[in-house]
C-alpha cells in the first residue's frame, strides 16, 4: 500500500512541482525550510487547496485527480489534520472537541478511551481550550484528529509553536502513536530531531521541489544532500538489541550487518532501537588499531567522498551491508589513507558517541 | 408628581398609555423576529461569500441607515401598499394587509433596524477564525454542519448584540412607522408616536413625560441585558 502525491501549483512567489511516493503504514516526514512548500502539500492532501494540476492517491483511494476531474471534498476525505496552531474549538470542552470528528466518522478502530490514554489527556476532558498549555493543546488536537478515524494523519509542524520543554513532553507520545495505531502519518517539520525520531520515509523539500526521498537511513547516509552539510550531520541506523553484558556495562546491538557495542541499555534483547552516529565522531583507519579504547571497529567500503571546501573537510560515505555511515574527516586524511570509492575502510566509533533514539 | 407612586404603582399610566407601551414591545419583538433571519443571512453572505454584485448587496443593506426614515416609509407604501406590487399580491393570495396595521409598523421597524443588525452580526462573523471552519471541515463537517456547530456558536455574542440593538432601535422608530403605518392608537401608535401625539395635545406634557420615562427605562434595561449577556457568553466561549 502506498501514498502517492503529484501536483503542480503556481504561486506568485513559489512554483510548486511535487512528486512523491511513500509506503503505508509508516511515517513520512516532509523536511525543509519554512516557505519551501511543505505545508502546501499537506493542504493539497487535505483538500483545503485545489491545485490546477494534481493527483493524490492513498491506498487505492483517489482523493483528487484533475486529469479525470475527480475531487473529493475535504469533509469526505478522512484526512486527520493537526494544525500548527491546534485550532481547538474554543466554545467546546476538551471532551467535546475530541468527539467532534468521532461523531461524524464511520465506525473505526480508534477508540475514545485508547486515545485519551495514549495521549495522557484524561485529566483535561472537562477543561476548555483557553485554559490549556501549548503542549496540552497539541495533544488534544492530535487526539481529535485521530478520533476522526483518518485514513492518513497529517501533522503540519505540530510542535513548532512549543518551547523545548513542551516539545520534549509531546515527542514520546508521537512515538507511541506511531507504533500503537499502525496509521500512515504525513509529518511536516523543519526540526531535524523530530525527523530522526519519527521518520520511516524522509522527503527533503527545497524551493517547491522534492530534492530527495527514500528510507530515512538511506537519505541521511548520503553525503551530497544538505543534511550532510550540517554541523550535526549524522547517520541513523535501525538496530536490534542482541545481548546485554552487565559486567562490562555494555549492550551489543546489530545494525547494518555489524555488531555495535554501546553503554548498557534497558531495552529487552530482540527489541528495535534507532541509533544516531554523528559524522564528526567517526574515525577512519586503514588497519585495525591496537591498544585503543574504541570498542567498535566497523569494516565497510567507501561509497563516495564529498568535498566540503567551506569546512576544509571531506564527507566520506561508508557502505555497510544494508546501511551506511558518514565520517567527516580532513581532506589530508583522505589522501593519507588513499581513500576512493570502492576502497575497504575501518570506521572507528566510540561507544559513548552512539546516540540511542527511543523507537 | 410623586416619584414613589410613579415607580411603584401600576396605575401611574393611563390605560391608553399602557396600551402604547404594550404595543411598542410587541411591534419591536415582531420586528426583530422578521429581521433576524434575513439579517443573519445577509451578514453571512457578506462575511463569507465572494461574488459579483456583493458591493451592490452591501449598499442595499445599508440604504435604510442613510435614507431619511420618511423616504423609507414612503417606499414601503409604494411596495407594500394595497396597490403596490408586493402589497397587492399579499392581499390577493393571503389576505394580509400591512399598511396601517401593527404588522406594518413591525415591518417598518424591521427595515430601519436591518442595517445595524447586519453590521453587528457581520463583525462577529468576521471575527470567527476561518481556520476553525477548515478544521471542522477536515473532521468531516459539511457546510450546514459547520455553520451550526462552529460559526454560529462563536458568533453568538454578536448575534445577541444585534438582536438587542434591533429591538432597541424598533422601540424608538418614528418616521418610517408614522409614514407607512400611520398613528392609530391601539394599532400602530408606538411610544414615540404616542409621545409626539401627547405633545401635540394641549395639556399632554404629563403624558409625554411619563412615556419618555418608560422609554428611558426600556433603553436602560436593554443595554444592561446586552452587557450581562455578552459577559456571560464571553465566559462560556472562553474568551
Amino acid at each position: 500500500m502506498s501514498l502517492s502525491i503529484r501536483f503542480r501549483h503556481a504561486f506568485t512567489d513559489l512554483p510548486l512541482d511535487i512528486a512523491l511516493d511513500a509506503p503505508t503504514p509508516g511515517t513520512t516526514v516532509l523536511f525543509g525550510r519554512s516557505g519551501s512548500g511543505k505545508s502546501t502539500i499537506i493542504a493539497a492532501v487535505a483538500g483545503l487547496l485545489r491545485p490546477a494540476d494534481c493527483r493524490i492517491v492513498i491506498d487505492d483511494v483517489t482523493l483528487v485527480d484533475t486529469a479525470t476531474g475527480q475531487f473529493m471534498p475535504p469533509e469526505h476525505r478522512r484526512i486527520g489534520l493537526v494544525f500548527q496552531d491546534s485550532r481547538l474549538f474554543p466554545h467546546m470542552t476538551v471532551a467535546t472537541n475530541l468527539r467532534y470528528g468521532l461523531r461524524r466518522a464511520p465506525n473505526g478502530p480508534i477508540g475514545f478511551d485508547d486515545v485519551v490514554d495514549l495521549l495522557g489527556i484524561a485529566g483535561l476532558l472537562d477543561r476548555r481550550p483557553h485554559s490549556l498549555s501549548g503542549g496540552e493543546k497539541s495533544r488534544v488536537a492530535i487526539g481529535r484528529a485521530l478520533l476522526s478515524q483518518p485514513r492518513l494523519l497529517c501533522m503540519d509542524e505540530p510542535l513548532a509553536s512549543l518551547d523545548a520543554q513542551h516539545k520534549a513532553e509531546i515527542v514520546p507520545y508521537l512515538g507511541r502513536l506511531k507504533h500503537a495505531l499502525q496509521l500512515p502519518i504525513l509529518y511536516v517539520t523543519h526540526a531535524l530531531d523530530e525527523v530522526v525520531r519519527l521518520a520511516d520515509t524522509l522527503v527533503l523539500i527545497r524551493a517547491g521541489r522534492v530534492l530527495a526521498a527514500g528510507p530515512l537511513e538511506a537519505i541521511v547516509a548520503r553525503g551530497d544532500l544538505p543534511l550532510a552539510a550540517r554541523d550535526d550531520a549524522a547517520a541513523v541506523l535501525s538496530a536490534r538489541v542482541v545481548a546485554h553484558e552487565p559486567e562490562r556495562q555494555l549492550t551489543e546491538l546489530r545494525a547494518g550487518g555489524r555488531s555495535l557495542l554501546v553503554p548498557l541499555l534497558d531495552n529487552p534483547p530482540g527489541s528495535a532501537v534507532r541509533v544516531r552516529i554523528p559524522a564528526r565522531e567517526v574515525i577512519l583507519a586503514a588497519a585495525a588499531p591496537q591498544g585503543i579504547s574504541v570498542h567498535n571497529v566497523i569494516a565497510g567500503t567507501v561509497h563516495g567522498i564529498v568535498q566540503d571546501p567551506g569546512r576544509h573537510a571531506a564527507m566520506v560515505e561508508i557502505a555497510l551491508d544494508d546501511a551506511g555511515l558518514l565520517a567527516r574527516v580532513t581532506p589530508d586524511a583522505v589522501t593519507r589513507l588513499g581513500l576512493a570509492a570502492g576502497t575497504p575502510v575501518l570506521a572507528l566509533v566510540k561507544s559513548m558517541a552512539v546516540e540511542i533514539l527511543p523507537d | 408628581m410623586q416619584w414613589n407612586s410613579l415607580i411603584l404603582s401600576l396605575d401611574f399610566l393611563s390605560p391608553q398609555e399602557w396600551e402604547a407601551v404594550r404595543l411598542t414591545l410587541i411591534v419591536a419583538a415582531r420586528s426583530v423576529a422578521m429581521a433576524l433571519p434575513f439579517a443573519l443571512l445577509c451578514a453571512w453572505v457578506l462575511a463569507r461569500c465572494r461574488f459579483t454584485g456583493r458591493a451592490v448587496l452591501d449598499v442595499l443593506v445599508h440604504l435604510p441607515a442613510v435614507l431619511p426614515p420618511v423616504v423609507v416609509g414612503w417606499l414601503l407604501l409604494l411596495l407594500f401598499g394595497l396597490h403596490g406590487p408586493i402589497g397587492a399580491w399579499l392581499m390577493s393570495w393571503f389576505g394580509i394587509r400591512l399598511v396601517f396595521t401593527s404588522t406594518g409598523a413591525s415591518l417598518a421597524c424591521a427595515v430601519m433596524s436591518f442595517p445595524m443588525m447586519v453590521r453587528t452580526m457581520r463583525l462577529s462573523l468576521d471575527a470567527v477564525d476561518p481556520g476553525l471552519e477548515q478544521a471542522a471541515r477536515t473532521l468531516g463537517a459539511g457546510p450546514i454542519d459547520r455553520l451550526l456547530s462552529v460559526t454560529l456558536p462563536l458568533a453568538i455574542p454578536g448575534i445577541l448584540a444585534a438582536t438587542i440593538a434591533g429591538f432597541a432601535l424598533s422601540l424608538g422608530e418614528f418616521g418610517a412607522v408614522i409614514t407607512f403605518a400611520a398613528n392609530i392608537p391601539g394599532q400602530t401608535q408606538t411610544l414615540p408616536l404616542a409621545i409626539y401625539s401627547a405633545l401635540e395635545t394641549p395639556g399632554g406634557e404629563a403624558t409625554a413625560a411619563r412615556l419618555s420615562l418608560v422609554s428611558v427605562a426600556l433603553a436602560f434595561a436593554g443595554l444592561f441585558a446586552s452587557e450581562f449577556a455578552s459577559r456571560r457568553l464571553r465566559v462560556v466561549l472562553g474568551r
